[in-house]
């Protein structure tokens, strides 16, 4: 268990290494921050000061290698546009758009694994085909169009919901959360929903193709034959048997909507990193896009190593958490 | 003489495929007496295995049990709600399967599995299903039970797990245990071993033991009768030593005659000519006339009925020798 751990832990350390290259590479050919932190007018004396500040008259290794020191004792640079330390800014962001991403992704879990178990026990009872029509929508209507008809009937037409923003928040260990008020909790119904609709219809393909190929197993049968009942069947034996990829895939989700809720957050103006990353990319404020793809790089690595630890844990054949 | 513990009557499972009716079992009847162990012997395809789902009501779609009976301690079986179908599996009438590598959940524990097959049946605690299951595991020869319920299936060889399988049918000390060729995938040396326990474990307890396979040997070291499947119906049916002394059937004899074990050495085995036939198309009158030595065609194209008495029939036109206890 041990050596696993070393083993993947040296292996994020050298994928987290080369995404930052990459980054500091991509970043650095998408254009000078120069020419839009500047005035056009601004004299010559004032450019060569500035592009001294900021370090940009390096050649591109060296920056890089700065970047990299800072990096190690755990700064991220300061942002050209905010002036305040990167790693503050976004983790100021974090909070918005981590509680947006989990009701999201455990919404679409929670509904939508019961849901595909269903589909999937019995596929050809009309609420298993309801089920699959409305995965069918949550897989090929686009997120922006889903937000603006959600903000146009439940905000405009009906009122009953908030159109954008967090609402109210409450402090707790000096982060600020909408879930704990009423008023913050209105404000998320929204954007959680247009995040989770996709996620929902990926949940329910998932289980009903699981449940499908298992229910048809002898596992399934020899519990048929042991008189155990369907439900107790569905809930220990199916759910179990599922659990691999359903977990695959609640790990990706989470990761990729952490980083890109950039839609969602855009049209319901959602206070997260999403719209940070657009707004950094518009202002070329570099650091902040490189903090934040170094940051969203290790997300990954955290959670692909969680998720591995998990399959350990769910599918004792995997071997390395399960006793002699 | 008791009550016969399972009386099956003309029991009929087919399969509406898309190419047709598949008559996997087509009219079988046998009695099993408390404590008895019926051997089920027939070539693949010949419906033993539906034979024996269908005794537990678990055929999958598009099987379905079409006709007969099945009464098990004198209650009907065939057309019980599923909600009370369930109450029986597992408590009155249990199973073991041909491959216990796929039956055990490959994630759930054994004690888990256990618990569970206990607690369908019986409200008790976790930790007295448990000793339960401990104890039962003990029963089937499985040492250090208790730390054994911790482990997964994998962790243990196929025989063991085949055990474990066989421990979760003993757990409510069902009348009835169906056995659908458990040593089929299992070591010869394994087998044996297995067959051994199965015998005790069935005396002891006064279980009867339906047991399916296509292996005569292994059948005959275990069984108290025989029952030949051929294309969906029993063909022969009868103590098991006079069947394999004195087979009434030509498809008996046939089956014995291919036999590497039956065959003197140097001498070639003769395997019955021809290929059983499909579910889809049954011959007309005798299944087994195409393929039989002995069959005039004109007779045989009437299926014949079973001749004998109660616990030594065949059916068949033209059966081979009648034992010494009829002809007398």
């Amino acid at each position: 268990m041990l050596g696993f751990l070393i083993q993947r832990l040296f292996g994020a350390a050298l994928v987290m290494l080369v995404m930052s290259a990459l980054v500091f590479v991509g970043v650095y050919a998408v254009g000078n921050p120069i020419d839009v932190l500047l005035s056009p007018d601004a004299t010559q004396d004032i450019r060569a000061a500035t592009i001294a500040r900021y370090g940009l008259d390096q050649p591109l290794w060296r920056q890089y290698a700065t970047f990299l020191g800072n990096l190690l004792s755990g700064d991220f640079g300061r942002s050209f546009v905010f002036g305040m330390p990167v790693l503050q800014l976004i983790l100021s962001r974090l909070p918005a758009t981590l509680e947006l991403t989990l009701a999201a992704v455990l919404a679409a879990t929670c509904i939508g694994v019961p849901l595909g178990i269903y589909a999937g026990y019995r596929p050809a009872s009309p609420v298993a085909k309801a089920v699959m029509a409305v995965s069918v929508i949550g897989f090929s209507v686009p997120t922006f169009w889903i937000g603006l008809i959600l903000i146009l009937v439940f905000s405009v037409e009906l009122g009953w919901l908030p159109a954008g923003g967090r609402g109210a928040t409450v402090s707790v260990g000096g982060v600020e959360w909408s879930v704990l008020t009423l008023n913050g909790l209105s404000h998320l119904v929204l954007p959680a929903l247009n995040l989770s609709l996709f996620k929902l219809a990926l949940m329910i393909r998932l289980a009903r193709a699981g449940t499908r190929e298992t229910m048809g197993t002898d596992t399934i049968k020899f519990a048929r034959a042991a008189g155990l009942s369907e439900w107790t069947i569905l809930r220990r034996h199916v759910l179990k048997l599922i659990s691999i990829p359903i977990v695959t895939v609640f790990g990706l989700e989470f990761g990729s909507t952490l980083a890109f809720a950039v839609v969602t957050e855009t049209i319901f103006s959602w206070p997260g990193l999403g719209k940070l990353i657009i707004d950094s990319i518009t202002s070329l404020d570099r650091p902040v896009m490189v903090a934040y793809l170094v940051l969203i790089a290790l997300v990954f690595v955290t959670i692909n190593l969680l998720v591995d630890l998990a399959y350990a844990a769910l599918d004792p054949r995997l071997g390395r958490g399960a006793p002699a | 003489m008791t009550e016969p513990v399972l009386v099956v009557r003309d029991l009929a499972t087919h399969f509406a495929t898309r190419a047709g009716v598949a008559k996997a079992v087509d009219g079988v009847s046998f009695a099993l007496d408390r404590g008895e162990v019926l051997g089920l012997v027939g070539e693949s395809c010949s419906g033993k295995s539906v034979t024996g789902f269908s005794l537990l009501g678990l055929v999958d779609p598009p099987g379905r049990i079409v006709g007969g009976s099945v009464r098990l301690n004198g209650r009907e079986l065939v057309g019980l709600p599923p909600r009370e179908l369930r109450r029986v599996r597992g408590r009155e009438i249990a199973m073991v399967f041909q491959d216990p590598a796929t039956t055990l959940n490959p994630v759930l524990r054994i004690g888990e599995q256990m618990r569970l097959a206990v607690v369908a049946h019986e409200r008790v605690s976790a930790r007295a299903a448990r000793a339960r299951a401990a104890d039962v595991l003990r029963r089937v020869g499985l040492p250090e039970p208790e730390a054994r319920l911790d482990a997964y299936p994998h962790q243990f060889s196929g025989g063991m797990r085949q055990r474990v399988a066989i421990a979760v049918a003993l757990l409510h000390g069902p009348a009835v245990i169906i056995a659908d060729e458990p040593t089929t995938a299992l070591d010869v040396s394994v087998q044996a071993g297995i067959l051994a326990e199965m015998r005790s474990l069935v005396a002891e307890s006064g279980t009867a033991l339906v047991w399916i396979s296509h292996d005569l040997a292994v059948v005959s070291a275990l069984s108290d009768r025989l029952a030949v499947m051929y294309a969906g119906r029993i063909v022969e049916e009868g103590p098991t030593a006079l069947v394999l002394t004195a087979p009434r059937h030509p498809y008996t004899a046939g089956l014995l005659a291919s036999l590497p074990s039956q065959a003197e050495p140097g001498v070639p085995l003769r395997p019955i000519p021809g290929q059983a036939p499909s579910l889809l198309r049954i011959p007309e009158g005798c299944a087994f006339q195409p393929r039989c030595p002995r069959a005039v065609p004109a007779t045989c194209r009437v299926a014949p009925e079973p001749t004998g008495g109660p616990l030594r029939r065949a059916r068949c036109h033209f059966p081979l020798t009648l034992d010494p206890a009829e002809a007398a």
